[in-house]
């Protein structure tokens, strides 16, 4: 237990600032991955052919593709390709971008991929009526979204959506191959410097435990709100 | 765009796709066996057997693949009494710590989605089994498997495509497959992009592969013919 101590003679507060790390990427991941999902949902249920290929590229691109890959693009490509950016501009000077904005871009991307397709399936799934009254009841493209089929479409999507967080809170676990300590680095530095990789791994997987067991418990009360009226 | 790195890196990242599918296969083939073997305690009516399974696939399905992979492979080392049994010529290889923890992984996934094939079936089937005077052995291999198989089929497909993706965390244990590879080729080139197009390809036409074969065998083993 003295190796979980607070302060310099244990791991408590690296590991406690770890899981804090891991909660912040996880939730700006999830943001950059809906943030994907309000550009991609429209395309794949867009009438035209074209943006539908768009929205189909990118959905079966990264649900295809291992994550582990997607972020060596991102940790080996990202500079690079800021750089390039940045040279069309005319700065030409080197740009290190720091491993917490690529590591939430990466597994935002990944979860944007996922959120796209729950959020398609919970449109497609809400009743044609609902539109079509909307319509004739005159409010305007905006309000019919916002205030009729948004609310109902939570509904149908937040049960998949905690599936998605499950999926991205896991998959930060990842990032630690581009060095950003979050609880699996943490874990490996603490290993290493200590040799009792069992001990610090198994804690770790209890750290994991512990985040997706309070999230799940969170999510279930957003859903009890939601589907009022069911 | 490299194309001749392209075109150079297309063999070595081939060759490496073998180790992939070599991991990717002995993890479901034995992961199948733990899944069905799990799901079955699952549906046990013995509270502690049905706690123990729940227990099983909560703690695999809530941890991230990466930290069950370095528990295996850097953490059950430690233990100096599993280092004089013969359990240590297995895992002191890279390669099979990786299958244990891919099958330990998706066997937890596999119980999930088995249990609840198993629960979707209608009890009327099993009693009209009952009163035709089959017995429980054969109802439950002749008649709930089949219809479970043809249920999970979906989800099951889903899961191979997700463990195919897992088995990308072998490159994280000095593994070369795929992914490894890839990393490897990415890290001594520079060139990213070229290298995860290759790599990606192969990885989406696998995909694409596994897809269709599922796609094949639910109409198959549709009930409506």
């Amino acid at each position: 237990m003295e190796l979980l101590a607070f302060g310099k003679t244990g791991w408590g507060d690296e590991l406690f600032y770890a899981t804090l790390m891991t909660i912040a990427v996880s939730i700006t991941a999830m943001l950059v991955g809906f943030f994907f999902a309000l550009i991609f949902t429209p395309l794949k249920l867009s009438k035209y052919k074209t943006l539908n290929l768009v929205g189909n590229f990118y959905t079966t691109v990264i649900r295809g593709v291992p994550e582990l890959l997607v972020i060596y693009l991102f940790f080996f490509g990202g500079s690079g390709a800021i750089m390039y950016v940045a040279s069309i501009f005319g700065y030409y000077e080197y740009i290190e971008i720091n491993a917490f904005i690529t590591g939430s871009m990466a597994i935002g991307i990944i979860s944007g991929a996922y959120s796209t397709e729950v959020f398609r399936g919970a449109i497609q799934s809400i009743d044609k009526g609902q539109f079509e009254a909307a319509k004739v009841l005159g409010i305007n493209k905006f309000g019919q979204f916002y205030k009729i089929i948004l609310p109902q479409m939570l509904r149908l999507a937040i049960p998949n959506l905690s599936n998605v967080w499950q999926i991205t809170l896991k998959d930060t676990s990842l990032i630690s191959v581009t060095g950003l300590v979050e609880i699996m680095r943490q874990s490996y530095i603490a290993a290493g410097s200590t040799r009792d990789p069992l001990f610090f791994y198994s804690f770790a997987a209890v750290l994991y435990l512990m985040l997706t067991y309070v999230s799940m418990k969170l999510i279930n009360k957003l859903e009890v709100r939601y589907s009022k009226g069911y | 765009m490299d194309f001749d790195l392209m075109i150079n890196s297309f063999p070595k990242l081939l060759g490496a796709t073998v180790v992939t599918l070599k991991l990717l296969s002995a993890s479901l083939f034995f992961g199948l066996f733990l899944g069905l073997f799990f799901a079955i305690l699952r549906l046990n009516k013995n509270i502690f057997i049905n706690k123990f399974a729940y227990g099983y696939s909560y703690i695999f399905r809530g941890t991230p693949l990466l930290v069950q992979i370095f528990i295996i492979y850097f953490g059950l080392g430690q233990i100096e009494y599993l280092r004089t049994t013969f359990l240590w010529v297995i895992l002191k290889e890279p390669y099979w710590c990786a299958i244990i923890a891919f099958t330990l992984n998706t066997g937890a996934y596999t119980s999930e989605i088995l249990r609840s094939a198993f629960q979707t079936i209608k009890p009327g089937i099993i009693e009209a089994g009952k009163s035709l005077g089959i017995s429980n052995k054969i109802i439950f291999y002749k008649i709930q498997i089949p219809i479970a198989i043809r249920q999970s089929l979906p989800a099951y497909g889903n899961e191979i495509i997700l463990m195919m993706k897992g088995t990308s965390l072998a490159s994280t244990v000095t593994l070369m497959d795929l992914t490894g590879v890839a990393k490897y080729i990415i890290s001594t080139t520079f060139k990213p992009i070229e290298v995860f197009i290759v790599a990606g390809g192969i990885y989406l036409f696998m995909t694409f592969i596994i897809h269709n074969v599922i796609k094949y065998l639910e109409k198959k083993y549709s009930f409506q013919q």
